[in-house]
């Protein structure tokens, strides 16, 4: 199987996707003759012309709602935000538009749409670069939110949202773009709404997704030292949320620790929280615990910013809580 | 050949037919909304409900222009456009009254009129929010190489959102078959016109975005007609947009929970304009054309007036949705190809 980056993985899905569906376009900032911002969109232009690599001035707002418009009569758009921090400027779109169409038109019109992007911080690029939007996405009803983790679930995940029929945020780790890792040549697709587990474990579940899921295999390799398996979970879709792994893992393990780059308030980990405690209270040995981001904008300098951020260190220190092996 | 230069001739029996279907159609639309006002105040509407009344030349002129391959996007004063587009005046009131019967099947209300197979893409809610999705709409039929037209309805108080400069300046640089009309009624609910906007030209604002412009009476059919009909022989291949001022004036509040005029309108204003009655004008031309008799006009209405009285009776007879409906149509039924 070839190795190839991350950025190369969803490269090769949206030449493969373009390239099996004539209705699928690519529409955003830089997209075309710049080769993308963050080069996941390079010689696309070349391939398929300025029809279907469509640069646009830096108006989100516009090209987000022109990408609802085109998929309400059939296209397939994938809109790139050159990151999710400058698609706020179009979450009217989102929300008002895309995410409610097919239920307000009594089923009559779906909006097969991918809004995709870098998300997440990435070094030292202060607050207004450095946000984590998946747990406001997925608040919404009508919404899918989709946030792989390594090379190989970037393109089986980007391929199954440009074939789905609803409108599907697709948030890619800023940081995971150069992230190496085997791919499936050719077609090669994911379920959207199924979690995976990324290391088997016993001891302890760690439920994560994107950016942490890395974080989290750290922190388990560092747990197996002192005799602590843990079990990492890495949710992919955080809409629909695959309850089921998140409840047959923990019925296994009794104890869990759900870890997110972004912020604690109704953060993901808390709707995750919330799902265990009602569902499978009885399988728990302990309290859920979350590790997020701390409850602040993003500092420039290094070290707040180190403090601000999750680590392995933080989520070790979580597990052990949770089972009952902290030092202090 | 534009409306104007054929009318001001004898009128062929053909376009005799026309005029007086366009007659039918704003009338249709005035009583439609009375009605309609009539049962909010009764409670058998809900939530927000803005009337056309006042408006009808523009709506029906515009749409005459259409093809039924084009599409529409539009505002939450969307009824009147709804029914011109050939949405059934059952299936409209049916959705006022919240019914499964309703043409969105009662999810959508008042704001939310669509029925697809008519090209009719929704009253849409957020002020300026749907300028974009027509764009989005012409983008696509650049992309298939069609010459269908996108048409987009707004008010002209959403000129001053980002969503209409950032729409327009997509339109303007890509030329796409748009046709931008802005019904300026002069005032954003309660706020006048030039107390919202610093040029308040607002045609001269398609200057921006290197597109074509036309100042239209709306109280004056024909002159809709018109300048609808060169639009969209701009919007069909090779295609341009245009932006379209049609000035115009609601009779009524801004939605029912607005008196006719409020703290920001006096009422020798709504009197002076409710003289130039679009319906009115183009009876009083049908006449003088030999098009239609009074006789006639009374018959029409009565028509009219029981074709809205029957759509009344059928809303308030048929069924709520079904409870299951709450939760069907968030997401597609069918996941194809998505491997789920």
């Amino acid at each position: 199987m070839p190795t190839l980056t991350y950025r190369d993985a969803l490269n090769q899905a949206l030449r493969e996707e373009m390239q099996r569906d004539p209705d699928v376009f690519l529409m955003g900032e830089e997209v075309g003759v710049y080769q993308g911002a963050y080069k996941v969109s390079r010689g696309l232009l070349e391939e398929f012309g300025p029809n279907r690599v469509v640069d646009t001035p830096i108006t989100e707002l516009g090209f987000a709602g022109v990408g609802v418009g085109a998929a309400m009569v059939g296209l397939r758009p994938i809109i790139e935000f050159m990151t999710w921090n400058f698609a706020l400027l179009a979450i009217d779109q989102l929300v008002n538009s895309a995410a409610k169409m097919r239920y307000m038109s009594g089923g009559q019109v779906g909006v097969p749409i991918v809004f995709r992007g870098p998300s997440g911080s990435a070094l030292q690029l202060a607050a207004q670069h450095s946000q984590s939007f998946e747990s406001m996405y997925a608040n919404i009803p009508g919404l899918k939110v989709v946030m792989p983790a390594t090379p190989a679930d970037a393109k089986g995940l980007l391929k199954s949202a440009v074939r789905d029929d609803d409108p599907i945020v697709f948030m890619e780790g800023e940081m995971l773009y150069n992230v190496k890792g085997e791919v499936p040549e050719g077609e090669y697709t994911l379920p959207i709404g199924v979690a995976d587990i990324k290391r088997p474990g016993e001891h302890v579940t760690l439920v994560c997704h994107a950016k942490t899921v890395a974080i989290a295999l750290k922190a388990a390799q560092q747990l197996e030292a002192d005799g602590i398996s843990a079990e990492v979970i890495d949710l992919r879709t955080i809409r629909p949320l695959d309850t089921a792994a998140i409840f047959e893992s923990v019925g296994k393990t009794h104890r869990c620790v759900v870890v997110e780059e972004g912020w604690p308030f109704a953060g993901v980990g808390a709707q995750v929280v919330d799902e265990i405690q009602r569902e499978v209270f009885d399988e728990l040995d302990g309290p859920v615990l979350r590790v997020t981001g701390a409850d602040v904008p993003m500092p420039y300098n290094k070290r707040l910013e180190k403090a601000a951020k999750v680590d392995a260190d933080k989520v070790v220190d979580a597990v052990r809580k949770v089972t009952y092996t902290a030092n202090s | 050949m534009t409306a104007s230069t054929k009318a001001s001739r004898k009128p062929d029996t053909k376009l005799a037919e026309k005029y007086r279907l366009y007659l039918r159609q704003m009338l249709l639309i005035r009583r439609f909304e009375e009605k309609a006002g009539e049962a909010y105040s009764l409670g058998k509407i809900g939530g927000f409900c803005h009337l056309y009344i006042g408006q009808e030349a523009v709506g029906v002129g515009c749409l005459s222009q259409l093809r039924p391959d084009d599409y529409i996007v539009t505002t939450y004063r969307d009824h009147g456009q709804a029914l011109v587009r050939g949405i059934s005046s059952r299936a409209v009131m049916a959705e006022l009254f919240g019914k499964a019967a309703g043409c969105s099947k009662g999810k959508g209300g008042s704001m939310h009129m669509f029925d697809a197979s008519l090209g009719f893409l929704g009253g849409h809610g957020i002020v300026g929010g749907h300028i974009p999705l027509a764009a989005g709409i012409g983008f696509a039929i650049k992309y298939r190489a069609k010459d269908q037209v996108a048409v987009c309805f707004f008010g002209e108080a959403a000129i001053n959102n980002g969503a209409f400069h950032e729409a327009l300046n997509m339109a303007g640089i890509w030329k796409l078959p748009c046709i931008f009309i802005c019904e300026n009624n002069r005032y954003g609910m309660g706020t006048a016109l030039d107390r919202a906007t610093a040029t308040w030209n607002i045609s001269e604002r398609a200057a921006s975005y290197d597109m074509s412009r036309e100042v239209v009476d709306g109280q004056d059919l024909l002159e809709v007609m018109a300048a609808m009909d060169r639009a969209v022989v701009r919007a069909r291949r090779p295609a341009a947009p245009t932006l379209l001022e049609i000035r115009t004036y609601r009779f009524v509040g801004h939605s029912m929970s607005d008196p006719i005029h409020g703290h920001y309108r006096t009422k020798e204003e709504v009197e002076a304009h409710r003289k130039r009655d679009p319906i009115l004008l183009w009876q009083e031309k049908l006449k003088a054309d030999g098009i239609i008799t009074e006789e006639q006009i009374a018959t029409m209405d009565k028509e009219v007036v029981a074709e809205v009285q029957d759509a009344y009776d059928f809303a308030d007879a048929a069924e709520d949705p079904e409870l299951e409906e709450l939760y069907a149509d968030v997401y597609a039924p069918v996941q194809a190809g998505s491997g789920e």
